[in-house]
């Protein structure tokens, strides 16, 4: 078989945005532009981290992708094909090489079916009873579950244990392509390690490709390849995961990681903070010009008037500040 | 340094349908004057619990079953509860993870922390209203004048938490308890809250204990660490002890579960396997005994006391320090 060198996902001026209720007797129709014009490629078997505040879009741009959303403009290409237009009718190939994991393991089960419902509901209905059943039990053994949880509800499981369900419904009709949403941010700490392992040890067995949004950096920064960081709807940096980590170029990434607490009292004491002041602007009403130079100690008159675009400065590495833009501020 | 808070053989049940669940299975542990002190652990491991048996605001089920807890040299599981409440709200301040249900949202931050005051001490409201402005300043609330007429739904998360450490501190408390304060927010906000709290501590001299499951949190503010599993301290040791040479394999399992950013390598994680255990059937032996990789005969029989190790550092284990040492070399 030839091997295929389109990327898996390519992702052109993405945006979203959702209208806001009407004020009455208001002509203005405002709009929370959650996801604001993003860039992402992601290669086959890669996993892209893309990490941010609450509030930033990471979510609406994982369910976005995956056309979980409508998109309200921009491109979809997965495996070289626009999904961003399709019907519904023609999204249905595409929606089985694409899953999702969620974040809650308690709101994202189903308590009403047994796991074994819940793991094959998807898978195709050419198989037969039997041949389900067979997957089911192999997909659990595969996510460190035995048979035997197959007849068993949700109720009956721990949050770490459910949350392997998740992925096993996920893994069942066969996915390329798994947005993982914050899928260990509601596990206990000893909880997160055994999940996390198993996904790169699925990615592994499988040859899956993972879209990782979490907030928890260090966390993102061991499971991923690469980082994008977004801001108010916008990805800022993009970049190998230790370059973005030993050398973050965006003042807002340089704040975010500074403020990641170290897990040993000598470095933390060492390491300085770059404290931000303020919180996040509402995405109803974005600042003009870069969306972070409200926040930011770098902030030169160009921030307020244009736009930074995302722009390679070193190789894989893609910035959007006017700090590093060699046009406007030559080094 | 004076000890503040000095808690010994605490045990706190909850009596529910299922039966006695033993949330909190003996716990020692002091706090001095001025000092931070952080307590880890998981979900369920009795952390919480203990600090709602000292402040007595544990819900209808739930009962402190033994132990002491001397506050200033004052036994609060002897006192009424209306002496109890002169020290709750006013000697010993609590602030929880969820800003927004702890402040009342009918009326204005300001209302609130003023009554907060009025009730405690006989203090008039014009003074308790200016207190009120200078703790938000501490905590570095922008333009408090304005900020104190608003109400809390115009706060953001961050600010709302800022909002409770002022109110905590306003009656100026000796012991502050906060729990996990800061797992609601986002890191960057999360970084202003710490360092509130480090200034807070610096100003006011007030004591901390710090609940939280993330041990960067705690390497960031603590002098000392208490590690908690299944309703029983299993180490407790200087903050930098503590990650430099952890004693129980419990500590040791937590610190490689989590990735250390500042490494380059990437070294795969190592998960402690299993589950933690049900404390309506509390093991008799060591609670993690189950997931521990060095278990032995013992641990499932007889439940570890803690044992010295270094200055100021006390392990729960039966392993012999020497030969856990080669363990983890090997």
């Amino acid at each position: 078989m030839l091997e295929n060198t389109l990327p898996l996902l390519e992702i052109t001026k993405l945006k979203k945005y959702f209208p806001m209720k009407h004020k009455l007797f208001s002509k203005k129709r405002s709009f929370l532009q959650a996801v604001d014009g993003i860039d992402l490629r992601i290669e086959r078997g890669e996993t892209v981290g893309l990490v941010g505040e609450s509030g930033c879009g990471k979510t609406t741009a994982g369910r976005t992708v995956i056309r979980l959303y409508d998109p309200t403009q921009g491109k979809i290409l997965f495996d070289g094909k626009d999904i961003a237009g399709l019907s519904q009718k023609q999204m249905l190939p595409f929606r089985r090489k694409m899953q999702m994991i969620f974040q809650d393991p308690y709101a994202s089960l189903d308590p009403r079916f047994l796991v074994k419902d819940i793991v094959s509901e998807g898978m195709v209905p050419s198989l037969s009873r039997g041949e389900k059943l067979e997957k089911v039990k192999f997909l659990l053994s595969k996510v460190g579950l035995n048979s035997e949880h197959a007849n068993r509800f949700p109720h009956e499981f721990s949050g770490g244990q459910r949350q392997r369900i998740g992925i096993a419904r996920a893994l069942a009709v066969e996915p390329e392509f798994i947005v993982c949403d914050e899928p260990i941010s509601a596990l206990d700490v000893s909880i997160q390690a055994q999940v996390v392992n198993m996904l790169q040890d699925l990615q592994h067995d499988f040859g899956l490709t993972y879209l990782f949004i979490a907030h928890d950096i260090s966390m993102v920064k061991y499971i991923s390849n690469r980082i994008a960081v977004m801001y108010l709807g916008k990805i800022v940096e993009i970049a190998p995961s230790d370059e973005v980590y030993t050398h973050p170029l965006h003042p807002y990434s340089q704040a975010l990681l500074s403020a990641v607490p170290i897990p040993d009292p000598g470095e933390a004491q060492k390491a300085m903070r770059i404290v931000l002041e303020g919180d996040v602007p509402s995405p109803i009403d974005v600042p003009e010009g870069c969306r972070f130079r409200t926040r930011c100690s770098h902030a030169m008159d160009v921030c307020a008037r244009q736009t930074p675009e995302l722009k390679e400065v070193e190789s894989g590495h893609y910035v959007a500040c006017f700090l590093t833009d060699e046009d406007t501020h030559p080094r | 340094m004076q000890k503040l808070l000095q808690v010994k053989e605490l045990r706190t049940s909850f009596f529910t349908y299922a039966g006695e669940v033993k949330a909190v299975r003996g716990v020692d542990f002091d706090v001095h004057r001025g000092e931070a002190v952080g307590f880890v652990g998981e979900s369920g491991c009795g952390k919480s619990v203990t600090m709602l048996s000292v402040m007595d605001i544990l819900d209808d089920v739930g009962k402190i079953v033994g132990g002491s807890i001397l506050f200033e040299g004052v036994e609060l599981t002897a006192l009424s509860e209306k002496k109890m409440q002169a020290i709750r709200g006013n000697q010993i301040s609590m602030i929880f993870q969820d800003p927004m249900t702890s402040l009342n949202p009918v009326y204005t931050v300001g209302n609130q922390m003023v009554e907060h005051q009025v009730r405690h001490s006989k203090i008039a409201r014009s003074e308790a209203r200016r207190r009120a402005i200078d703790m938000l300043e501490l905590v570095g609330l922008p333009q408090p004048e304005e900020r104190i007429r608003q109400y809390p739904h115009e706060f953001s998360g961050g600010m709302r938490q800022r909002a409770m450490i002022a109110m905590a501190l306003v009656t100026g408390p000796k012991l502050l308890i906060a729990d996990e304060p800061t797992t609601a927010l986002d890191v960057t906000i999360q970084a202003q809250i710490l360092e509130v709290m480090k200034d807070v501590r610096k100003e006011l001299n007030t004591s901390i204990i710090l609940i939280t499951h993330d041990l960067g949190v705690v390497a960031s503010l603590c002098d000392r660490v208490n590690v908690m599993y299944g309703g029983k301290i299993v180490e407790s040791a200087q903050a930098m002890e503590l990650y430099r040479h952890p004693g129980h394999p419990y500590t040791v399992g937590l610190l490689q579960s989590v990735p250390n950013p500042a490494k380059k390598s990437k070294e795969r994680l190592v998960p402690i396997e299993g589950q933690p255990p049900d404390l309506l059937k509390p093991p008799e032996g060591c609670p993690f005994a189950p997931r521990c990789p060095h278990t032995m005969r013992i641990c499932q029989q007889k439940m570890p006391p803690a044992f010295p190790s270094g200055e100021g550092h006390s392990v729960a284990c039966w392993l012999p320090l020497k030969q856990k040492e080669e363990a983890h070399d090997a």
